[in-house]
């Protein structure tokens, strides 16, 4: 099971940064986002063949209004 | 007259540093950041919500505003980095504001955690520029680290209680040669003043003006709080005084008449 920002997700393993991204809607060009795999960051060149492996952990992040 | 503050070599016109957090809206963020005349407005980076209306990132680019990301809400020197290298991916910027939390309640920094990961991002290569409390030797470790800035706290971040210890914001600006930047507890545009007559190089501002009644009303007379300040503190002020110090000269006094009689 993949787990997409905390919520088990039905991401099959084997699946890539960029599909996930896909999944969620979001654009490949996508500004303001960044990736990590269980706790180290996908920089943006990696994303379409970093391949999630079967208990992944990706969290997909952008900008919030923050202090 | 020219006056930039200048951190990591960039030069900013304005000494007023803008927090995105507590709006009520996007549009009213937008109004108050031009308000300000900031150039520099802080966020944070947090998962991403799909069905979320309007992009943050393209209404502060749309502000012509530089992004600070922050780490808000790392407790720990690792997630702290780990953060700061993901705001450098989102959003290809090597400055971070550095926040390592050590306590929920007052939301005041871990120090040696906070040290632990401004040393391993001055090493990767990142322009850091630490949230600290207002303790001069730790501020000058930070410095000594490498960091571009310091950014201590007047009172808990959000608290609204201005500047509880004026004397070690002043020994905090003696103790480091790097900028000083005045970050959480500004309640008013009294407290930015002060912070500037105290010779901070700059003032962070976010709940005092997002959680204000009339927030770009509150952004304007931050801008004009850190500018009055500013020239208040370059400008010297006199020395404070016991007795009177008359401004009127003394000499050439008229000489009235027997000044007995009343006036009726």
């Amino acid at each position: 099971m993949i787990i997409v920002n905390g919520q088990s997700s039905d991401v099959p393993a084997g699946e890539t940064v960029a599909g996930v991204l896909a999944r969620m809607g979001l654009a490949e060009g996508a500004r303001g986002v960044a990736v990590a795999v269980d706790g180290e960051v996908v920089p943006r060149a990696d994303w379409g063949s970093h391949a999630l492996g079967e208990h992944a952990r990706i969290e997909v992040l952008t900008a919030m209004q923050g202090g | 007259m020219e006056d930039p503050l200048i951190i990591a070599g960039r030069r900013l016109r304005s000494r007023l540093i803008l927090g995105t957090g507590g709006f009520p809206s996007l549009e009213l963020m937008a109004a108050a950041i031009a308000a300000s005349g900031s150039e520099l407005v802080t966020v944070a980076l947090r998962r991403i919500d799909p069905n979320a209306r309007g992009s943050l990132v393209d209404v502060l680019a749309a502000a012509g505003v530089e992004l600070l990301p922050n780490t808000a809400g790392c407790h720990t020197a690792r997630d702290a980095v780990l953060t700061a290298r993901l705001a450098r991916e989102a959003f290809a910027t090597d400055w971070i504001k550095l926040e390592v939390i050590g306590d929920e309640d007052t939301l005041l920094p871990d120090a040696p955690e906070l040290l632990r990961a401004a040393e391993e991002l001055v090493d990767e290569g990142f322009v850091v520029l630490p949230y600290t409390t207002d303790d001069p030797v730790l501020a000058r470790r930070l410095a000594d680290i490498g960091c571009a800035a310091v950014m201590p706290l007047g009172s808990p971040i959000g608290s609204g209680m201005g500047i509880r210890n004026p004397y070690n914001i002043a020994l905090v600006r003696e103790a480091v040669d790097v900028p000083v930047v005045l970050d959480a507890g500004i309640g008013t545009a009294s407290d930015a003043a002060l912070a500037m007559e105290l010779g901070c190089d700059a003032v962070m501002a976010a709940s005092a003006i997002a959680r204000a009644q009339d927030p770009v009303r509150m952004a304007e007379a931050m801008r004009d709080a850190v500018r009055a300040g500013r020239l208040a503190y370059t400008a010297g002020r006199i020395p404070r005084r016991t007795f009177a110090s008359a401004s009127s000269p003394v000499e050439g006094l008229a000489e009235f008449a027997q000044s007995s009689e009343q006036l009726t």
